[in-house]
């Protein structure tokens, strides 16, 4: 049994369940507390001083954050003293943070710049004085130690949410910093470029490297011709910067706005997303019945998906003896990028020289993915530029456009008609119910009934269960079974990812065999919509509610719910590719991955 | 049984007479007993600490208890040939301070009343005899076999024992929190000793070792723990070897390990070795870094006693703490609240420092005066000087000008002059020195210690410093001293342990005290 704890907040009588802290039992109140270090998701650590309260019979003033109620507790959260304290403090901060607002990243959307405006902040009563730390800007993501706050989030989101421990604090005191290990380039170390860190900081401290001016530059360059493709999980988070809640499907906007924008051609990266369900679909077809044909279940499954690109270099790093697992389909993007100066480019009959290739993706990770050496099937870098979620949207207000009322408009359809299936690529285990989807059909020779996989939806860390799929005439045969029972598995946020190939591994090593067909990773909690490049404040809740924009336009937005009848897929491998995993698909579509185990 | 000699030359080796050779000079002892054939009656030892600092090389002769100080190579042989051999003391080389208790020549200084020190500087600290010939373990024994554990938490309730390591928490209470609860526990014993100028754990680690281990197994028994861990500072090589040679030799001895003196219960001791920072010594720092972690401040509650070492329930004490058990134990509570105040019974270790005649430990009664403390156990002011002020608790602590001389050396009485007893450590000031200067390396240890975790104390230690280098340097203004003030009270509000909650109480005593003296330095 839960004690229930009755106390006192300004007065107000609240009753509480035992282990419930002063801030969450003053929100029952409606008296809204203070914070700035705090983060929803995140452990309280009591970092900045920001949310104390008044304590009858305490010396001290107590942190709202972390101290939990007590019966007959007697709290008052706005006294004078409660309020000059929180003031000095945020003035103490603001002695040393460089307070250069108008040229920041973050000006206009930091909790810093809020929370001194509601505690009343009008001078800075003590001298400024700087930490002249060097910017880090080696990598995707710029670390600006100078304006960081200390309030630890992006330290938790790594090592407890990510479990990468690339950062920590180092050093103490007054010399404490966010920073690596040996204080390295966070691009020299084991960092996946997830962007979770950027997510959760709550400044300038932290974010990723813009593309934005490059872009500008290519749509006003007459020589150039200018292609865009945006992820499945921009278009129910970009809204969020326009006062649109959160799960608002704006694809039709987000076409509009990217044409008014100036974009050549506005296609869709859920248009490759379907291609990459008809080349991973096909390989993970042709590995089980390999393994079940030869026998050597450890050495063909589980085939584990390829899309997420922290998630890439976190295997590479991390779980670098499972690089034989991973599907050699390239991610939706980096299929958009080598075909975009191929195919279109022949079609219509450009020098792909001239081509500007620019993804909006909700990612960090994908600039890095676009740099990777190898992505250069095309003989050009394949994707020239990637924007995050949250630079798309500086973009649009930069333009005039007024977004939240846009007609909508469809892309290009060459390369950007797509499926349902495409679109909850963006949600955790979308990627593999759009595959089990396509591998149904060509396993049994028919549509599922009903496309809806609950099992491989929601917000469980990991997430795994047996999918029956009937089998053809042929097949049976083939295989001597009638009915294929697929074991799948889904894991997004790197520590669920870690526990899961942690098992894999360990079967795999001590079984030869590990018990899963098929496994989808996504490095970001809650899949891309929860991404490192989505708009900010995007905890857990927000992160599903994203979601289900996703799932709502597979179901009740689109014409085609599967990969395989998408009639522009068909129409590529048709006009282009032959057929999947042809050898031209296998020249553009697929890659290789490296050992980075040394960086551990 | 030890064998009896007629006389012991003890050898004090810590820290710094190691580096004025102690070793070298213990050798030559040896040597020189031996070629004089007086193996048999003479034993030359090494001891703990004496508590007496700046003095070079401290060698006592017992039974004649006297001391001599910057004791060079060819002293050895002058105290040999006329000392041990003639019986004549050589008396230039004698200390002129306080002899070590249980001396038989007369006492230049009035007796210490010691408790936690007894032996310390006269037993081998090495040796389990000499411990329990001095009624060791008699406290242990008495415990395992006569008393339940809740009699044990009731007699230190009772005897009204509190922390030594600042706070002055009640220890009974302490441990009675945390033996009801199941599963396992510890005794962590905090040896961090981190205030500048405080020695006196590491005297008791050094001088006697076994008291601490007794005290701990008798917590350990009380509160239901199997296991106990000291944390004793990294610079201290020496008390982690002495501690370490204990928990062997008690180990051998069925002291430690399983079923202790054929009792059933089963305690043992591990050494950890602290990582050096001043906040490592608040208990739940201490706890983080002996998991390994950076060695910052957890969140209380939960409290240590409730999750402490790997989230278990553990009780945190300090060495003079827990060294203060075995007598209770031995001599009960009734005996033990005749000693020190009615509210803060028992003895307190000081450590002299500054311009006072005798630097180094005392043990006196709690509640003994300042005046006293300074002029009966210190000698009085260095060259005859006039009294300027005193600093009492360490950085953490507070000034006391004149004014307070009369105050009582305890928990409540400090506390009602707007002071803190604190780590015990007493910081005297000459007319001839200027107290700015010492708040001024107060605010500037705060700085190098605070751990940088919460805001307002890792800026506001760093204001502060910079507050007080434009005082040194003559450019701050009276406005600037009120900014410090109300700054460090903010900081007393809102930081989040008490590292930076503490910078408010040397400044505001300093205020209350020294005001005038703040006042010469401003507006220049
Ligand atoms: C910054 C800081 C430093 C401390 N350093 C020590 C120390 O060196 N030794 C110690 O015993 N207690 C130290 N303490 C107090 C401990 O947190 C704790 O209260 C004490 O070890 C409890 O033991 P006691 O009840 O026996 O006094 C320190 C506290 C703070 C806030
Ligand atoms: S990007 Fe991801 S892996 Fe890199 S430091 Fe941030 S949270 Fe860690
Ligand atoms: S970089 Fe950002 S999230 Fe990380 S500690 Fe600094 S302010 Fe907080
Ligand atoms: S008060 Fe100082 S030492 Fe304590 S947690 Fe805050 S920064 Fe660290």
């Amino acid at each position: 049994m839960i004690k229930e704890l009755t106390l006192y907040i300004d007065g107000i009588e609240v009753k509480v369940p035992e282990g419930v802290t002063i801030l969450e039992a003053a929100k029952k109140v409606s008296v809204e507390i203070p914070t700035l270090c705090y983060y929803k998701d995140l452990t309280p650590t009591g970092n900045c001083g920001i949310c104390v309260v008044e304590v009858e019979g305490v010396g001290t003033l107590k942190r709202a954050c972390c101290t939990p109620a007590t019966d007959k507790m007697k709290i008052h959260t706005n006294t004078k003293q409660v309020l000059d304290a929180r003031k000095t403090v945020m003035e103490l901060i603001l002695s040393n943070h460089p307070n250069d607002c108008l040229q920041c990243y973050r000006n206009q959307n930091c909790e810093l710049q809020t929370m001194a405006e509601k505690l009343g902040v009008t001078e800075l009563p003590f001298k400024r004085f700087d930490r002249d730390m060097p910017l880090d800007d080696k990598g995707f993501i710029i670390r600006d130690s100078n304006k960081c706050i200390l309030c630890g989030r992006c330290i938790q989101a790594c090592q407890n949410i990510q479990t990468v421990y690339a950062i920590d604090f180092i050093n103490r005191g007054y010399d404490t910093k966010m920073s690596t290990f040996m204080d390295m380039p966070l691009n020299d170390s084991t960092c996946t470029n997830c962007g979770q860190c950027v997510a959760v900081c709550p400044v300038g401290a932290l974010y990723e490297k813009s593309s934005i001016d490059e872009v500008w530059a290519a749509i006003n360059d007459p020589t150039k011709h200018v292609v865009v493709q945006e992820a499945p999980a921009v278009r129910v988070a970009i809204g969020e910067e326009f006062g649109m809640a959160e799960g608002t499907v704006s694809s039709g906007r987000m076409h509009t706005a990217l044409r008014r924008m100036g974009f050549d051609r506005v296609f869709d990266t859920n248009f490759t997303a379907d291609l990459t369900i008809m080349e991973e679909g096909t390989e993970v077809i042709g590995k089980v019945i390999k393994a079940l044909t030869t026998g050597e279940i450890g050495k063909h499954l589980p085939v584990i998906t390829s899309c997420s690109p922290g998630w890439i270099k976190f295997m590479e790093t991390f779980f670098a003896d499972l690089r034989e697992h991973i599907s050699t389909a390239k991610s939706p993007q980096q299929m958009f990028g080598p075909l975009a100066k191929t195919y279109y480019a022949e079609k219509e009959k450009i020098d792909p020289k001239n081509i500007v290739s620019v993804s909006i993706m909700p990612c960090t990770a994908k600039k890095y993915e676009a740099a990777r050496p190898e992505m250069n099937a095309s003989g050009y870098q394949d994707v020239d530029h990637v924007l995050t979620t949250r630079e798309f949207a500086k973009m649009i207000r930069q333009s005039g456009i007024d977004f939240k009322n846009l007609p909508e408009e469809e892309a290009d359809e060459l390369m950007g008609f797509y499926t349902g299936a495409a679109t909850i690529f963006g949600a955790t285990g979308g990627v593999m119910e759009a595959a089990l989807r396509t591998v149904w059909f060509v396993l049994s020779g028919k549509e599922m009934d009903n496309y809806d996989i609950k099992l491989v939806r929601g917000m469980d860390g990991v997430k795994e269960g047996v999918v029956e799929v009937p089998l053809s005439e042929a097949n049976a045969k083939a295989l001597n079974m009638k009915v294929l029972p697929v074991k799948v598995a889904v894991a997004h946020g790197l520590s669920n990812a870690r526990k899961l190939l942690t098992k894999v591994a360990t079967q795999l090593k001590e079984k030869g065999a590990s018990e899963y067909h098929f496994i989808e990773i996504m490095a970001c909690p809650g899949g891309c919509v929860g991404g490192g490049g989505q708009p900010y404040a995007c905890e857990y809740a927000a992160r599903a509610r994203r979601a289900d924009g996703l799932y709502k336009e597979d179901k009740e937005m689109v014409k085609v719910r599967a990969s395989h009848n998408n009639p522009m897929v068909q129409k590529i491998y048709k006009d282009f590719l032959g057929e999947p995993n042809s050898h031209k698909a296998h020249k553009l579509l697929h890659t290789k991955y490296v050992d980075r185990s040394d960086l551990v | 049984m030890a064998k009896i000699f007629r006389t012991h030359i003890l050898v004090s080796i810590d820290p710094e007479t190691l580096l004025s050779g102690a070793k070298g000079i213990y050798e030559k002892f040896k040597k020189e007993v031996e070629a004089s054939k007086l193996s048999n009656e003479v034993m030359v030892a090494e001891t703990g600490n004496l508590g007496i600092s700046n003095k070079g090389v401290v060698v006592v002769v017992y039974p004649e208890g006297v001391i001599y100080v910057n004791v060079k190579a060819d002293d050895v042989t002058k105290i040999m040939n006329e000392h041990i051999i003639k019986g004549r003391i050589v008396k230039d080389l004698v200390f002129s301070g306080e002899k070590v208790s249980g001396s038989s020549v007369k006492m230049e200084l009035p007796k210490q009343n010691r408790v936690v020190l007894k032996g310390s500087g006269e037993v081998d600290p090495e040796s389990l005899e000499e411990y329990i010939g001095i009624g060791g373990y008699e406290g242990l024994g008495k415990v395992l076999f006569e008393m339940k554990p809740q009699d044990v938490i009731d007699a230190v309730k009772k005897s009204g024992l509190r922390g030594r390591g600042g706070a002055g928490f009640p220890t009974g209470l302490k441990w009675s929190f945390t033996a009801p609860l199941q599963g396992e526990k510890y005794v962590i014993c905090n040896a961090d000793e981190g205030e500048p100028g405080t020695f006196k754990d590491r005297l008791i680690m050094e001088g006697v070792p076994f008291r601490l281990i007794e005290g701990m197994t008798i917590a350990g028994y009380a509160i239901g723990a199997s296991k106990g861990f000291i944390y004793i500072r990294g610079e201290y090589a020496l008390s982690i070897e002495k501690v370490n040679k204990a928990i062997e030799t008690a180990r051998k001895n069925n002291l430690l390990g399983k079923n202790i003196l054929e009792s059933t219960f089963s305690f043992d001791i591990e050494v950890r070795k602290g990582a050096g920072a001043y906040v490592c010594g608040e208990e739940t720092s201490l706890i983080e870094s002996m998991e390994g972690k950076r060695g910052n401040p957890r969140n209380k509650p939960p409290f240590p006693g409730v999750k402490g070492f790997r989230m278990n329930p553990s009780v945190v004490n300090n060495v003079e703490t827990l060294a203060n058990v075995p007598a209770i134990a031995v001599n009960g509570a009734d005996w033990y609240k005749k000693l020190g105040t009615e509210k803060c019974p028992g003895t307190k270790v000081f450590t002299l420092m500054g311009d006072i005649l005798y630097p180094g430990l005392i043990e006196v009664e709690m509640g003994t005066t300042l005046k006293d403390v300074v002029y009966k156990f210190g000698g009085g002011i260095k060259e005859g000087k006039k009294f300027k002020a005193a600093l009492i608790g360490g950085a953490a602590g507070a000034f006391i000008s004149e004014k307070g001389l009369d105050v009582k050396m305890d928990f409540d009485s400090l506390g009602e002059w707007a002071a803190v007893l604190g780590s015990g450590a007493v910081l005297v000031m000459s007319e001839d020195r200027d107290p700015v200067e010492t708040l001024n390396s107060i605010l500037e240890f705060f700085k190098h210690e605070s751990c940088g975790k919460c805001s307002p104390c890792r800026i506001g230690t760093k204001r502060l410093e910079l507050i007080s280098k434009d005082i040194m340097k003559g450019r701050a203004t009276e406005g600037d001293w009120e900014t410090m003030k109300e700054l460090s009270y903010t900081m007393k509000l809102t930081s989040f342990c008490p590292l930076g909650q503490s910078p408010y109480i040397p400044i505001s005593s300093f205020s209350k005290y020294l005001e005038d003296d703040m006042k010469k330095n401003l507006n220049k």
